[in-house]
């Protein structure tokens, strides 16, 4: 059944997303995990570790920001790419299409609400 | 809309939803209508009547297409968190071969990667066994399901509007019900749609024409070295044929034929031009009790394609022309049931919300056939077809950006974009120059190199 694999496939350590660059994308990951990583005065900071079902690179649908993060690889992972036009054009048309995105962005929000609570709090 | 409100046109807790039909169209509506229901904490109840047994080989389980999900749609999808399975994707298609009598192009996607899904709709053609892979149709089924929806394996035989103006559908084995709205995605090839017409709704059914699907049996490796993960369409001179394409999936290669008159002639000149003939394997020859069929296909939109408490999706309303009906059904599915959880379901509120998106579709149908027109008149001349070849081929081999013919070529073909997209962009004056350059080189009189991808 592997002829029927969608997407794209990146090997382990493969960057997929890289921070600075401008980006017309986003990722859906079909199968394996990448890591979200953000350099800082020259030091590479984990943000998170995705997993299959999860997607990242949105900002760069809603934003012309460039790409806030770099995101690798964690063993073999296979994408999808789904591009900013197709995206926005379905949007457009149908606003419930964003409901997923949103909810998910909102998760992620609550979260680093937590890790700022956290922080300050061991401060 | 008040008065509309005071008799009953809004869902609320409790309320019935059937779908007639269990495709793409049915178990999209059915499986967005209860994840929008829920999200809104609305509790209804969906009841999707279909007699097929997708499970089954053959045409006892198969809603007869050529089994292309187009890349806009696996997008969407993913993008809605439905991510299509190996176990349901026969084959990834990450490219397209352009065959012609003049000579054949490969044109790759900028990214090369797999984003076209080729299925099946059933659980494979007649014949075929133990299938590693699962029915298209039967795992959106499925999933509709385990949203919450309720598989109701019955015939409707007869439809009738109660006083209240709700409809009851009654089914073969004895069941009667009454619903609040009542769907319909039973495509064109079912005789339930004679049900509504014969109602005195006033509904008219979709326009129609036939098209020609055969699967033959060639087994996973032959696939794989012949086909590759590329479609392969083809534009030839054969009378009455418009269009033909061949698509590789696990062990079988699905050929999609559209044209006038398709009958068993066609087809024997289709397999005998060279241009066919040199994809597959030097000795084969097609089987003629391959499992095949002749479905109808939407070309023109029902009207209208909704009542009070009546609506029509998928082929049964409004479809794309030639191209991606699965993503139609997908968008009109989803316009529908947007507009029975936020809106309501009257004449007024389909109207209102639903009928813009079969509009789009319908306008956008009609620079569909219009650029079918012009690509029908191209593929009659040899040199504009010899044109078509160089202008693709050195756009591949250059690659970059300005790949004018090849995302032209693609977009129609794969049903990627609106036609409208895409006929705009034949008539960019980039496009327009370098197409009548490549005509006067095809029409110039020096001898050039015969093969693929070179002008003959």
């Amino acid at each position: 059944m592997n002829t029927g694999k969608l997407g794209k496939v990146y090997e382990e350590g493969e960057v997929i997303v890289c921070q600075g660059e401008t980006g017309d994308c986003m990722y859906e990951i079909l199968e394996g995990k990448v890591e979200v990583l953000q350099q800082k005065e020259g030091r590479e900071v984990r943000l998170a570790v995705l997993d299959k079902g999860d997607f990242f690179g949105e900002m760069a649908i809603f934003e012309k920001e460039s790409r806030s993060a770099t995101v690798r690889a964690m063993g073999e992972v296979r994408a999808l790419t789904i591009d900013k036009r197709t995206l926005l054009r379905r949007i457009s048309e149908d606003p419930t299409l964003a409901f997923r995105i949103v909810e998910r962005m909102s998760h992620r929000i609550r979260e680093m609400d937590n890790e700022i609570v956290r922080l300050k709090a061991s401060c | 809309m008040a008065m509309k409100d005071a008799i009953g046109f809004k869902l609320q807790d409790g309320s019935r939803v059937s779908v007639l039909g269990g495709g793409p169209a049915g178990t999209f509506f059915s499986y967005f209508l209860l994840a929008m229901a829920d999200r809104v904490g609305l509790d209804i109840q969906v009841d999707i009547f279909e007699s097929r047994e997708f499970s089954n080989p053959g045409p006892t389980g198969c809603n007869m297409c050529g089994g292309i999900v187009s890349e806009s749609l696996v997008q969407a999808l993913a993008a809605e968190g439905i991510d299509l399975p190996p176990s349901v994707v026969q084959r990834g298609i990450d490219s397209y071969f352009l065959h012609m009598d003049v000579g054949s192009v490969k044109i790759e996607t900028p990214l090369h990667e797999k984003r076209i899904a080729a299925v099946f709709r059933g659980a494979g053609p007649k014949g075929s066994q133990n299938s590693e892979w699962e029915s298209f149709d039967g795992y959106l089924l499925r999933m509709a399901q385990e949203r919450g929806a309720h598989l109701i394996n019955d015939r409707v035989v007869a439809i009738s509007v109660e006083d209240n103006g709700m409809p009851r559908i009654r089914t073969k084995q004895g069941l009667s019900r009454v619903y609040d709205l009542l769907t319909v995605a039973a495509g064109v090839n079912s005789p339930a749609l004679k049900l509504f017409s014969d109602m005195g709704t006033g509904y008219e059914p979709p326009e129609t024409t036939k098209t020609f699907i055969c699967e033959y049996l060639l087994g996973e490796d032959t696939v794989g070295q012949h086909f590759g993960s590329s479609m392969h369409t083809f534009l030839l001179s054969i009378p009455r044929l418009e269009f033909a394409a061949i698509v590789p999936k696990g062990n079988y290669t699905t050929a999609c034929m559209l044209g006038y008159k398709i009958d068993k002639e066609l087809v024997k000149a289709f397999f005998e031009a060279p241009a066919v003939k040199k994809n597959f394997p030097a000795e084969w020859k097609p089987d003629q009790n391959a499992c095949q069929c002749s479905p109808r296909m939407n070309i023109a939109a029902a009207d209208p394609p909704f009542f009070d408490r009546l609506v029509f999706i998928g082929d049964s309303g409004v479809s794309r022309l030639y191209k991606d009906g699965i993503g139609a059904a997908y968008r009109t599915s989803k316009a529908a049931a947007k507009t029975a959880v936020f809106e309501g379901v009257s004449s007024e509120d389909f109207q209102k919300h639903f009928w813009p998106i079969c509009k789009s579709i319908k306008n956008d149908n009609v620079l569909g056939k219009l650029t079918f027109m012009i690509v029908g008149l191209l593929k009659k001349v040899k040199f504009a077809r010899a044109a078509i070849l160089r202008m693709v081929s050195r756009e591949q081999k250059k690659g970059g950006g300005s790949l004018r013919m090849s995302t032209v070529l693609w977009d129609m073909f794969t049903g990627s974009a609106p036609y409208k997209e895409v006929f705009f962009r034949t008539l960019h004056p980039f496009f327009l120059s370098s197409f009548m350059w490549n005509v006067a080189v095809a029409v110039w009189p020096f001898k050039r190199k015969v093969g693929e991808g070179e002008v003959s």
